[in-house]
């Protein structure tokens, strides 16, 4: 076992590192755009608010602006590896803070929606793939290419029309009702109730991805000699299929789930901005709307690094699931 | 060539996802005369549902819908070629660069490409377009330039492997250069499957203006399909109408170019399509 688990060690520490040069990367993106801005940089630090002369000095020091551009580049590093993404005049708050208040609320829709798509859209691709070209695989085909297809705002407003306002049985707007009980049980229903919509709007495009990835990964595994050596050995087909392909097949269903979180958030973003959910996304509109540059470049790098970290548990959960990744 | 005609039309699906960009350009060139009125022209009936005069109803501001729809095709089609082009040219002369010259240089463009896909597109490209401003240039060159790295991948991959090919081996024997042997001799049959990759960056432009329009960052003098989506955001409750033409308008061509590039891929690897893969 040892050997092993120096070797996994060694494996999560290299890509580890690899993820730091990425990150780094995005926030010489971030740098550049402030730098490159029309105006000043100072206009992108403050957005576009009224900023007194003192606080717009502060700034030029804090930043270093009157510095070589390297040396403004070490101290923007600082600042974020502190913690500091900057402030927000038209919030008034710290974008950090402001960032952080926000983060529940997406990881909850985003979570829901992630966990739903995955384990939905997997055993949709897995019965797909048992009878490929029957009834249930066209269904799949033709419910992926509504899912490629569906602009994720579209589908969120045809919800709020047909579902809430049409028919009235869920709220359009917001996490929680104002008349549920603050506290218990009555908060967790009215949480649960704002989330079905949001979420089902959000699921849509990744279940569909799911499930073809999950279906083509299955059918490719199920052609494979040891599955004809399992069905042999008189193994049941559904340890056969369950047991020993779906572990192989899990493969490429991990990546897509793990790769594709940048296009999650950026769904979330427009679904919790139609559904009015108290998220980061919607939280990017109103600071999109307000020219609010500080915030709008601290969901950036909030989101980036979501995603490298994203990205570096599905190295991770590649180890687990093919113990061949680590001596790669 | 003619294996390929006849494998395509053979797929109904694509069939249909080609004729429905056809009407599509028909409708992008001849918007003056098809849409019945200007539209941005204000009217008096707001929010008027469809029928008679206005066949798909009208806004709050009272501009006709159906015009909207029409002038929007021209936006739609105009972001999402070009873009598409921009991503492809970009992506294609990276992947050959890196897949034929290796090494470092092979190394430096491929973590490039690794930072661009990192990063998410619609944020950056929402991130750029409100502070550098809005404008139908800054959005076409804005999604072109966050969406080669695919490209950028297909291509090396398609290089890579062209590269240690005999035809290659032969023409680096006879003293082919380096540049030419890149661009003229291997990059022609790499590019097959860079065109399936372009009808569906196609797609992904489209919706992607789009979204930067619902998130009001679009072109502000311009009618486009997301505009219209975006302005319908506040009116739910008032029509279904103000959303339902615009977002199908979407739909259908976001969906026909995907059934396109899907029946150019199967009409290029009849053995996937064969294989039920």
């Amino acid at each position: 076992m040892k050997p092993t688990s120096i070797t996994l060690s060694t494996f999560i520490l290299r890509r580890a590192a690899q993820a730091i040069p990425l990150l780094l990367g995005v926030v010489i993106v971030n740098f550049t755009i402030i730098h490159l801005a029309p105006g000043n940089p100072v206009q992108v630090l403050v957005g576009d608010f009224p900023a007194p002369p003192e606080v717009v000095q502060t700034l030029r020091h804090d930043f270093g602006l009157d510095r070589p551009l390297w040396d403004q580049l070490i101290i923007y590093l600082g600042k974020l590896l502190s913690g500091d993404l900057g402030y927000s005049f038209g919030n008034r708050q710290a974008v950090t803070r402001l960032i952080l208040e926000r983060l529940p609320a997406t990881v909850l829709l985003s979570g829901t929606a992630l966990l739903f798509a995955a384990v939905a859209g997997v055993a949709l691709g897995v019965l797909s793939s048992r009878r490929p070209n029957s009834a249930l695989d066209y269904f799949g085909s033709v419910f992926a290419l509504l899912g490629f297809s569906m602009p994720v705002f579209w589908l969120g407003q045809l919800l709020i029309i047909g579902v809430s306002l049409g028919l009235g049985w869920l709220p359009a707007q917001g996490m929680v009702s104002l008349r549920a009980d603050p506290s218990g049980w009555g908060r967790v229903l009215s949480i649960g109730q704002h989330l079905i919509l949001p979420a089902a709007t959000l699921v849509m495009g990744f279940l569909a991805m799911n499930s073809r990835v999950a279906r083509s990964s299955m059918l490719e595994v199920l052609r494979q000699d040891y599955v004809t050596v399992a069905r042999a050995k008189g193994l049941s087909e559904r340890r056969v299929v369950y047991r020993h392909a779906l572990r192989n097949a899990m493969i490429p269903i991990v990546t897509v789930v793990g790769f594709n979180l940048g296009f999650l958030l950026a769904g979330s973003a427009f679904v919790e901005t139609i559904f009015a959910w108290p998220g980061i996304g919607r939280l990017l509109y109103d600071s999109m709307a307000a020219r609010d540059y500080p915030v709008i470049m601290g969901i950036f790098l909030v989101v980036c690094t979501g995603i490298v970290l994203a990205n570096l548990l599905t190295d991770l959960a590649y180890a687990y699931l093919d113990p061949r990744v680590r001596y790669d | 060539m003619k294996d390929f005609v006849r494998r395509f039309v053979r797929n109904r699906a694509a069939v249909l996802g080609g004729a429905w960009v056809g009407i599509l350009l028909l409708v992008a060139l001849g918007a003056t005369w098809l849409a019945p009125m200007d539209p941005l022209r204000v009217g008096r009936d707001a929010f008027a549902p469809p029928g008679s005069p206005y066949l798909f109803g009208t806004d709050n501001q009272g501009r006709d819908i159906l015009s909207g729809v029409v002038f929007g095709t021209r936006i739609s089609l105009l972001v999402g070629v070009l873009a598409a082009l921009t991503s492809s040219s970009i992506g294609i002369v990276v992947g050959a660069i890196a897949g034929f010259y290796g090494a470092w240089l092979d190394g430096l463009l491929m973590r490039l490409t690794e930072l661009f896909q990192i990063m998410p597109r619609l944020f950056l490209a929402m991130l750029i377009i409100a502070v550098f401003g809005s404008g139908i240039e800054r959005i076409v060159l804005v999604i072109g330039i966050l969406g080669w790295p695919a490209m950028a991948r297909l291509i090396r991959a398609g290089v890579l492997s062209l590269k240690e090919q005999q035809f290659a081996e032969a023409a680096r024997a006879i003293g082919v250069g380096n540049a030419r042997l890149c661009f003229r001799q291997i990059l022609p049959n790499a590019l097959p499957p860079a065109i399936v990759m372009g009808s569906l960056d196609i797609a992904q432009a489209i919706l992607m203006e789009a979204g930067l329009s619902f998130f009001g960052l679009g072109d502000r003098n311009l009618v486009s399909w997301g505009t219209m989506l975006f302005n319908a955001q506040t009116f739910l409750h008032h029509g279904w109408w103000l959303t339902v033409f615009p977002g199908a308008a979407i739909f259908f061509t976001v969906m026909a170019f995907n059934l396109l590039g899907d029946g150019v891929n199967d009409a290029l690897n009849p053995k996937l399509r064969a294989r039920g893969a």
